[in-house]
């Protein structure tokens, strides 16, 4: 097997395997209606991480996104609430205004060569600022388009449903892993990610690609926030805090390399769920704390840190030595 | 020859890094269906040159000339797009891609706006199969296959996307002998194709196997362009080491030198794929001046002597008790020293002072518990500054302010604050001017005649013959001769580099 495929293979059947052993336990976790809150509870999640699993894809990072998810939550509920903008227009704005925000992040990161790191880091305590400096009060969104929104669903036997939330994160991933996996972007990041430098001498656009990924990122992160006030009908300039940390996690988990150059969009697919699987299981359990969803998430992040590290230096180059080398 | 016949030519090419040098009145011409070897050692200006022929520097002086039209390249992607292809020894592809991708990146075909992999991996498969690469599973990724098939696989993107000229640097560096060949075939096939090909290495016996012709620089500047025809191997090493050599009283003055006792012995020392055993023994006010050329293992025996790359085999013995040199601590915890080859990359720490520069080893040396302070390290640094003649407006300036010269003057003085008994010296003197030159070879003496044992690597010939108590030389990674007395003279040192006359090398 590609030993890039190793990861998100270990990471499938770990889920396959909880989900299966949480099922021992509480037969009512094997439902329809369950799976299908794991698509609504955690569809910002999964929106944000198929931002993150392109830029860490790329080499880079961003922890900007769970700031601007919250800023754009704020935003959404200030134009819908105080300026009675259509929920749809207002959707509009806040996309195009996180966009522009991660074009501007990813100028600063290629440009002035500043680590991703840093500059998403800026733009982080920008975002968070700019949303308290908006309101300071969570700002409650009562429109008829959010109760409309709230009953589009597919129903599933079994009583469970796909919310409207949840249907869009599917989607996010689908066109995710087509603009990952088969578009010439897509294989861009992969060369930046592997070699910027090797990536610029093959023709790459570097600084077109660079901007794209954390516009797209910033973008991926707005729509989350977009869901995020669907969800909770409400805009709050602390909500969200730490997603972008959750975000990473469900990447790492899901096979892509911290490092860069390797990763699936499905894979973060997989880690979202996995994190959702656990907070479910404690849910069910009831007597457990909601803290054991960090440690279990920072017990399999280790896990699988140390799982690439295997993988990726052990099976290294000059596995297959051609042998037709030899002269003939 | 009519200028008509040329593909790429440069002209009157000079590049200047601030005071430095770097290519004087540089003339070159490459022809269609030619292999063009370009030799020279370190700091030559080989890769300067190149770099000005893929446009990733622009020439202070002089033109290039791309099918008789003047060309000024923007990048080295402006290059590739014209006609040139470089392919470097570290494979500028990306190793996490498939070998397909590789070959067709930034140009690959598309159908409804996603990428068509079965074509892309199909006309890889054509492709490769082109180069003998017809057992490569296109979809595979690339870094799973040894360097070799990199190296086809980026020469094959390189031809695909340019055409007319391909620049090879160093591309057998990593091979083994069997790879080699292989891709001489895929450099001949080229050449028959009517490609002019760029070849840079710096194994001689290639030179002679695959190139027709040969450009060789020297400092910075051009000492000629020959048909391979027409040279011997000596001739190409005289080229390469020797402004002139005919030298006016080159033997050693300091040959016949009573020494002292035995310090320092290696007996059957080698590390497997690095450098073959080797033997040697070092006095006491001894300098062992050891001469080879660039990849002959010169480095490699002064690495394997100090322990950075520690020896798998044979045994090294001090004073007559055998010692075990694993790391570079254990080998300055017996008192050994050694300033390296690459001053920036290895040597100087840029943003700490002079002072903290030179007694930086002294304090490894002393360990945690018994810091320097300020007046002593002061006094050190001073005394040292005087004795090497250290020109720093003062001991608190960062080292990376200083010139060349003085920064490896510092890097000599760190060591010699330590004391030790035995020193190695990896080209102490590239790349200095020529006062700092002076003071340097001046202290290599002092050190010598106050009985130190010296091991001093350089590829100026003269130099090592003015100072070296005896001369080892070395080839293809393996001791291949130590010349002593009479034979410590430049054009012995040649041949034996060259191995030609073997006469002259039975010391």
């Amino acid at each position: 097997m590609n030993r890039s495929l190793r990861p998100l293979a270990a990471t499938t059947i770990i889920f396959i395997i909880a989900y299966g052993l949480s099922v021992a336990q509480f037969p009512n976790m094997f439902s329809t209606r369950v799976l299908g809150n794991f698509l609504t509870d955690n569809a910002f999640l999964g929106i944000t991480a198929v931002g993150m699993t392109f830029v860490i894809i790329s080499g880079g990072i961003d922890l900007s996104v769970g700031a601007v998810i919250g800023f754009t939550g704020v935003l959404v509920a200030v134009l819908v609430s105080w300026f009675s903008v259509h929920p749809l227009i207002a959707f509009a704005i806040a996309l195009v205004v996180a966009s522009a925000f991660g074009a501007l992040m990813g100028c600063a990161i290629h440009f002035l060569q500043v680590p991703s790191f840093i500059v998403t880091l800026a733009g982080m305590f920008l975002a968070r600022g700019a949303a308290s400096v908006l309101t300071q009060d969570s700002i409650p969104v009562n429109h008829e388009f959010y109760s409309f929104i709230s009953t589009l669903y597919i129903k599933l036997d079994g009583g469970g449903r796909i919310s409207f939330i949840g249907g869009l994160m599917l989607l996010v991933f689908v066109i995710g892993a087509i603009l990952a996996h088969r578009t010439k972007f897509g294989s861009y990041v992969y060369a930046l990610g592997g070699n910027a430098t090797s990536a610029s001498l093959m023709g790459v656009p570097v600084a077109r690609t660079t901007i794209l990924v954390y516009t797209l990122s910033s973008f991926l992160a707005g729509l989350a926030g977009v869901v995020f006030s669907l969800y909770t009908s409400a805009g709050y300039p602390l909500a969200a805090v730490g997603v972008e940390l959750d975000a990473i996690g469900a990447v790492v988990i899901g096979g892509t390399l911290l490092t860069g150059g390797y990763g699936f969009i499905f894979g973060s697919f997989v880690g979202v769920m996995l994190q959702g699987l656990v907070q479910t299981y404690i849910i069910f359990d009831g007597s457990l704390s909601s803290w054991w969803t960090k440690i279990v998430i920072g017990m399999l992040l280790f896990l699988f840190i140390v799982l690439q590290r295997v993988i990726f230096s052990s099976s290294a180059p000059k596995l297959k030595h051609v042998r037709k080398l030899k002269h003939e | 020859m009519a200028d008509t016949s040329y593909t790429l030519q440069a002209r009157g090419i000079c590049k200047y890094f601030g005071e430095h040098t770097a290519l004087q009145d540089i003339d070159f011409a490459l022809r269609p269906g030619e292999v063009h070897a370009l030799l020279g050692e370190n700091g030559a200006g080989k890769s300067t040159l190149i770099k000005i022929l893929t446009g990733a520097y622009h020439p202070d002086a002089g033109e290039v000339l791309l099918e008789d039209r003047p060309v000024s390249f923007r990048d080295p992607l402006h290059a590739q797009a014209h006609g040139i292809g470089t392919v470097y020894q570290e494979v500028n592809l990306l190793p996490n891609r498939s070998v397909a991708e590789n070959l067709f990146l930034g140009r690959q075909p598309t159908r409804f706006g996603m990428v068509d992999k079965r074509r892309i991996e199909r006309e890889a498969t054509e492709l490769l199969a082109r180069y003998g690469l017809d057992d490569i599973d296109p979809r595979a990724e690339l870094g799973a296959y040894s360097v070799a098939v990199q190296q086809i696989v980026a020469i094959a993107r390189a031809v695909e996307l340019s055409g007319k000229v391909l620049i090879l640097d160093e591309p057998t560096a990593s091979l083994d002998r069997n790879e080699v060949e292989k891709l001489f075939e895929v450099i001949a096939d080229l050449k028959a194709r009517g490609l002019a090909i760029v070849f840079i290495t710096h194994f001689l016996d290639q030179v002679f196997a695959i190139a027709d012709r040969v450009t060789i620089l020297r400092n910075g500047r051009l000492i000629g362009t020959e048909p391979l025809t027409e040279m011997s191997r000596t001739d190409v090493v005289r080229m390469m080491l020797g402004k002139d050599i005919s030298f006016s009283g080159g033997t050693s003055a300091v040959g016949e030198r009573e020494v002292g006792e035995l310090l320092v012995s290696f007996r059957g020392t080698g590390r497997t794929g690095s450098l073959q055993p080797f033997s040697l023994d070092i006095h006491k006010g001894e300098v062992i001046g050891v001469a080879g050329l660039l990849g002959s293992g010169r480095t490699e025996m002064a690495r394997i002597m100090f322990g950075i790359d520690p020896a798998d085999s044979g045994e090294i013995r001090l004073n007559g008790t055998p010692v075990s040199i694993q790391s570079a601590s254990d080998a300055i915890a017996h008192g050994f020293g050694f300033c390296p080859e690459d001053r920036k990359a290895d040597g100087i720490i840029g943003d700490l002072s002079v002072r903290e520069n030179i007694v930086i080893a002294l304090q490894g040396k002393l360990g945690w518990f018994r810091a320097l302070n300020r007046d002593d390290q002061l006094e050190i640094a001073g005394r040292f500054a005087e004795m090497l003649d250290i020109r720093a407006a003062s001991p608190d300036m960062p080292i990376k302010l200083l010139s060349g010269g003085n920064q490896q003057k510092v890097i000599l003085a760190r060591w010699l604050a330590t004391d030790p008994g035995f020193l190695i010296l990896d080209e102490p003197t590239r790349g200095i001017d020529v006062g700092a030159h002076a003071e340097i070879v001046r202290t290599i003496n002092r050190l010598r005649d106050d009985g130190m044992a010296l091991v001093v690597i350089s590829s100026e010939l003269d130099e090592v013959v003015a100072y070296s108590s005896r001369i080892v030389v070395m080839r293809d990674r393996e001791l291949v001769a130590e010349l002593r007395g009479e034979n410590i003279n430049p054009s012995v040192i040649v041949q034996a580099i060259a191995n030609q006359s073997d006469e002259a090398i039975a010391s």
